[in-house]
């Protein structure tokens, strides 16, 4: 090791180029919300007034702003567990080696790799009562098709369904990962004493892929969260603004109604209960490495 | 024992055709004539099995130019990833500077940082500069975001000092040293960043809707979602899937290829160990 001067010059050129794109584009838009978030903005006629919390008191009066918000929580809270279970069913079942085992794994994260408009251009026909398979399905059994995606009852679910197919893997993978890493002492010692494999789950198995398990929940309660695009495309909101989602109300309120200003304020709010969500990831994820 | 296992064995199939069924029928409708589609779209064997829905994609629409657009801004975005997140990463994992922990929990920091919740004023950045409808403007925030740091970071404190030290001895300069000798003893780990990075901004939907308004510079991911709403093109459903098609069969080879550096990168993206 040479002289301290030395070895600090190239660390600044090695990490400037990332920093300067990470402080433009990731830490400064955070503080320009802030300060946008304070104002009337209209994006058409560019003009700026100061209004101070004025869009942060109008959100809490704002009834599609709590509908949206609602909706949100809906998919969150339905979604959430039904992701996690059905990873956990599938990463608890595949666990181990084999061709056949392997050729599973590669068909249940498949749909993972397809863009959000993939997924909706699918699932908006799987879902279509004439020209889908869901509605022949319907007819084969001697039921009539439901309309899924224009019926209120059924509109949440559908989106629920295709979100399920979709990104399902993905937390099959992360679980996968951590029943690998689960000592195989453990099991030794219990096959001795003649245990059963539902005992050895649940003494086992689940114990040892806690943490796991609750760093892939709140994963998936931060990506439920950020539900936009297979609404968007989907449904649009409809029928009714039944599966309006937040980020969809904020971007209307940007794009569509060119407020600015309000939508930054809604925004701003989502970036704080993520980042609280987030923290707990942060924390779990740092324990025990 | 034997018959829990057929059970199982059997719900597994069951749930893959349902898992595969979708994409199956996606290619079916790719490859069967418009006319016979508007009769009949769900049957699972292929009523006529015709090249022209893939034809029209090359002619008609944006469809290519929509897949171009994605090429660039995905092979731009990513090599812009690997080597800028990778440096610091490096910095952060071997070398001893001024302010190191402070930059480094800030850019971790950052992971925190919900993307969906950052559009707006993005865009407004963007619109200051006139920005917008340029390729820059669609890779570069997904540049900023710092997974990669932190997966770089975690797989160069497993590299020994005896290594980069070695390097110094013979005189070779840091740069040198990071491209020539860490780099190449990286590339399994890069592979794994880079695939994931790859996919995801492959598929990146919301900051395009919001950034390229142009229909020209739509990307493969916003300019297939743009046809959905299109009832006359609804009405060709064979040219539509072609274009799913279009849009999904990279994305599906590279996964095939890839499996195991993308299933890895996604398990030390998570904070996983890997």
């Amino acid at each position: 090791m040479e002289s301290k001067s030395r070895i600090n010059f190239p660390a600044l050129y090695f990490v400037l180029p990332f920093m300067l794109v990470y402080f433009i584009f990731q830490i400064f838009p955070l503080f320009q919300a802030v300060i946008a978030s304070l104002f009337k903005w209209d994006l058409l006629t560019s003009s700026m007034s100061f209004i101070g919390f004025e869009n942060y008191i109008y959100m809490f009066q704002d009834p599609t702003f709590w509908s949206s918000l609602m909706n949100t929580i809906q998919f969150v809270i339905y979604s959430t567990p039904l992701l996690v279970g059905v990873g956990l069913l599938f990463a608890l079942l595949l666990n181990g080696t084999g061709s056949k085992k392997v050729l599973f794994r590669t068909a249940y994260f498949a749909p993972y790799v397809f863009s959000v408009s993939i997924v909706t251009l699918i699932w908006g026909f799987m879902f279509n009562p004439q020209k889908g398979l869901l509605g022949e399905f319907a007819r084969i059994i001697g039921e009539k098709p439901l309309n899924w995606l224009t019926d209120p009852t059924f509109a949440m679910p559908a989106i629920i369904i295709a979100t399920l197919w979709w990104t399902v893997g993905f937390n099959m993978v992360l679980l996968l990962a951590g029943l690998q890493d689960i000592d195989p002492s453990l099991y030794e010692s219990s096959s001795l004493d003649g245990t059963s494999w539902f005992q050895d789950l649940l003494y086992i198995t689940l114990p040892s892929l806690k943490r796991t398990l609750g760093l892939v929940t709140i994963l998936q309660v931060i990506m439920s969260f950020q539900i936009f695009g297979q609404v968007y495309i989907l449904t649009k909101g409809g029928p009714g603004g039944t599966t309006r989602v937040l980020i969809q109300y904020i971007y209307e309120t940007g794009f569509r109604d060119h407020e600015l200003g309000y939508a930054s304020a809604m925004a701003f709010i989502l970036f704080l209960v993520m980042a609280v969500v987030s923290f707990f990831q942060f924390k779990l994820s740092k324990e025990e490495n | 024992m034997k018959a829990k296992n057929v059970v199982i064995t059997i719900l597994l199939t069951v749930l893959a055709v349902i898992w595969i069924l979708p994409i199956y029928w996606m290619i079916i409708m790719a490859i069967t004539p418009n006319d016979l589609l508007k009769l009949n779209s769900t049957a699972l064997l292929p009523q006529g099995i015709t090249l022209q829905n893939f034809i029209g994609v090359l002619k008609i629409g944006l469809t290519i130019r929509w897949f171009l657009n994605s090429l660039i801004v995905t092979i731009l975005g990513t090599a812009l990833t690997l080597v800028l997140q990778s440096m610091a990463a490096y910095a952060f994992a071997k070398m001893r500077f001024k302010g190191r922990q402070l930059l480094f929990s800030l850019t971790l920091a950052g992971l925190m940082v919900p993307k969906e919740a950052m559009f707006i004023p993005l865009f407004l950045m963007f619109a200051q500069i006139s920005g917008h409808n340029t390729y820059a403007a669609l890779y570069l925030p997904r540049v900023a975001i710092p997974m990669g740091v932190f997966i770089m970071s975690q797989f160069f404190r497993g590299i020994p000092d005896s290594v980069t030290e070695a390097a110094q001895i013979d005189g070779a300069s840091p740069l040198r040293t990071f491209f020539k000798i860490i780099m190449p003893m990286s590339i399994p780990a890069l592979t794994s960043v880079g695939i994931f990075t790859y996919i995801l901004t492959w598929n990146d939907y919301l900051w395009p809707l919001v950034s390229a308004t142009r229909k020209e510079m739509f990307t493969i991911t916003t300019g297939l979602a743009s046809l959905q709403g299109n009832f006359a093109q609804a009405t060709e459903l064979g040219s539509l899937m072609a274009r799913g098609v279009v849009a999904g069969l990279p994305l599906f080879i590279l996964f095939l290829i890839f499996q195991r550096h993308l299933i890895r990168g996604i398990s030390m993206s998570s904070g996983g160990k890997y």
